[in-house]
């Protein structure tokens, strides 16, 4: 089985985090990491790994892409930067998956709507935010049993595992993450909170998930379907836990989540940002599973 | 030497709405924001006690959205002026905006004391508003005075033209009021105002209020009658009383907040706000006021003690917002009560 080559660009801590899983995988094929800042860490451990690096951005690896027979790239820069990389690797014919606020393409959460991705062949995909692959799923899983009126999603994050770029733009958190509540997870409306805790040690990334169902739950169908759905984000995310629930009071159905990351770059309690990268290592493996399958054409090859 | 001039702060239709589990009518709200206008109090708070988009199961749905709050109570006053909470990662600039146009005066972007960093966009869209624009650094007993103060110096940078330490808990004595505004009175800019908003739940309201007055704070919180989360605000004619007995300015006429309080916001109250043994707790160990009757709505559906619950939220070191916790927390010793069985 030949692994698809794939360039991350950004070498901050999600980028590097994202490559310590790349390396492990089965399906991918870490070759770029793209900085922009020759003294970062995350350049140093690519270089340590054997990738070959860039401090001077996406454009000074863009011409080797076709050589190097990239198929997929992850853009974990910022929302700003992500528009014009999304078009550049577009034009090189390579399929994107995006880890930043940007949301060009549309919201990938890997059990809930990855596969209708693939058969769509989407050129870029994005991976909401962190509270939002924590918990679009158990709203999924809810309102496939029965319609959600409003759905409301509580995150609870480690003040240190809260980077410049969220603190900068904590609206972005609550914007973005309201519309996948909606848009993928399936609720008519869709609310998001995020509050930040300072305490050492840090804690672990908690997330509470309230739907509102339109009539009387039907409690079994909704515990089994939650159930299965913690179970299928678990083989990408170990540390994804049920600690409480679902609780049923009226019409209100309350999932109380805790997630922990693997520790790779990014320390356990960080479970906010790992499973940023453990989604977008799924969706990237998935895409390259179906690309071997031959069932998925991940390169255009228009640059070469 | 001229005495400083004080400005009150009146919280019972933001804080307040907490204890009313964010149920006040718009008649019950335009009748003691009028009687709060007429006692010559400069500023009134008015939003879900969450702030702007407070909305939530988390934290409670409110009768009225705050917009229609708004919408009715600013076009009723003569002198006082109106101002909205907003807590980001709650509400967004986006509420704001709707805010804004409802006709307020003032803003507070409150975080926790050391997340000083998130209100950078929220501080800069109230000032490009053209609103007056606070910072509000909560549960400010969690972080030493240079720490505060360094916060302080953020929220300044971003814009804010008031600093407030908020004991969001009930928790400081009158030597950590004072330990907090003179640190950051030394640190800010001379034009930067300093607020002080206290919690009743060791019965210090008014003391530290004046502690923070001594060390040159100007601007202080208070609610008619105490109306807010756990024991309450500072009582605010308790304060006006001391405050004139003191020869300080309020320019708050006493009689009449003296009224606003027995008469318009005491027959409101579905409880009497006070130091009972849970609020104490709150005050004494330092847990978030708001929690109050979150720990006893749990405590009562599960069959558990609301101090055992509010005593775990403080040792899990939680802060504002973590009402989603309390559910789970009482779950947890509902299990741990049935194994000892």
């Amino acid at each position: 089985m030949k692994k698809i080559n794939c360039a991350l660009i950004g070498s901050g801590n999600i980028g590097t985090d994202l490559m310590v899983k790349a390396l492990r995988s089965e399906w991918l094929n870490p070759v770029w990491m793209i900085g922009v800042d020759p003294e970062s860490d995350g350049l140093a451990r690519a270089r340590a790994a054997g990738l070959k690096t860039t401090s001077e951005g996406l454009d000074a690896a863009l011409p080797h892409f076709a050589a190097d027979e990239i198929g997929i790239a992850f853009d974990a820069t910022s929302a700003y930067v992500h528009a014009e990389n999304a078009r550049k690797v577009r034009a090189a014919g390579v399929f994107m998956i995006d880890l930043t606020p940007a949301a060009i393409g549309p919201f990938c959460v890997p059990p809930v709507n990855l596969e209708a991705h693939m058969a769509r062949q989407e050129a870029n995909v994005n991976m909401v935010s962190c509270g939002g692959q924590a918990t679009i799923p158990i709203v999924y899983a809810v309102s496939r049993v029965q319609p959600v009126k409003y759905a409301e999603i509580i995150a609870t994050v480690a003040s240190k595992s809260a980077g410049p770029g969220t603190r900068k733009n904590i609206d972005e958190f609550t914007r973005t993450t309201a519309r996948g509540i909606e848009q993928v997870g399936g609720a008519t409306k869709g609310k998001a909170i995020i509050i930040l805790n300072p305490a050492e040690p840090p804690l672990i990334m908690r997330d509470t998930v309230h739907c509102l169902t339109e009539t009387t739950p039907d409690e079994a169908a909704i515990r089994d379907s939650i159930l299965a759905m913690i179970a299928e984000v678990q083989r990408y995310v170990p540390g994804y836990a049920l600690k409480q629930g679902p609780v049923f009071e009226g019409n209100r159905v309350s999932t109380f989540l805790e997630v922990a990351g693997l520790g790779d770059y990014l320390p356990k309690y960080a479970g906010n940002l790992d499973i940023m990268t453990a989604a977008a290592l799924r969706t990237g493996e998935m895409f390259a599973q179906r690309a071997g399958d031959g069932g998925l054409k991940l390169s255009a090859g228009e640059a070469a | 030497m001229s005495t400083p001039r004080i400005k009150l702060h009146d919280m019972c239709l933001r804080d307040g709405m907490h204890p009313k589990r964010h149920q006040i009518s718009l008649e019950q709200m335009a009748s003691i924001a009028c009687g709060l206008d007429d006692a010559g109090v400069p500023l009134i708070e008015v939003t879900h006690g969450d702030g702007l988009g407070g909305a939530s199961i988390n934290y409670g749905f409110p009768s009225h959205s705050d917009e229609d709050y708004l919408r009715h109570v600013v076009p009723l006053l003569k002198q006082a002026k109106v101002s909205v909470l907003l807590i980001p990662g709650i509400g967004t600039v986006e509420d704001l905006k709707i805010a804004a146009d409802c006709g307020i005066h003032t803003v507070r972007v409150a975080t926790l004391c050391t997340e000083a960093d998130v209100s950078e966009q929220h501080i800069k869209a109230g000032r490009d508003m053209g609103l007056d624009t606070v910072g509000f650094l909560m549960m400010a007993h969690m972080i030493d005075a240079d720490q505060l103060a360094a916060q302080g110096l953020l929220m300044e940078s971003y814009g804010a033209q008031t600093i407030y330490c908020t004991d969001s808990a009930g928790y400081m004595l009158p030597a950590d009021v004072t330990a907090r505004i003179s640190a950051l009175r030394k640190v800010l800019k001379p034009e930067t105002e300093i607020g002080f908003h206290g919690h009743h739940n060791l019965s210090l309201g008014v003391t530290n209020s004046l502690a923070a007055v001594e060390a040159g704070a100007t601007r202080i919180d208070g609610s008619a009658a105490g109306l807010g989360a756990g024991a309450g605000n500072t009582p605010l004619e308790v304060f006006v009383a001391v405050a004139q007995r003191m020869g300080l300015e309020t320019g708050v006429d006493l009689y009449k907040i003296m009224d606003v309080a027995e008469e318009r916001v005491l027959p409101i109250m579905d409880q009497q706000i006070r130091v009972d043994r849970d609020s104490l707790l709150i005050g004494y160990t330092g847990v978030y006021s708001t929690f109050l009757l979150f720990a006893q709505r749990a405590a009562a559906r599960y069959g558990v003690s609301s101090r055992d619950i509010l005593a775990e939220m403080g040792r899990l070191r939680t802060v504002g917002g973590q009402e989603d916790l309390i559910e789970q927390v009482a779950l947890e010793l509902q299990a741990k009560g049935a194994a000892r069985v």
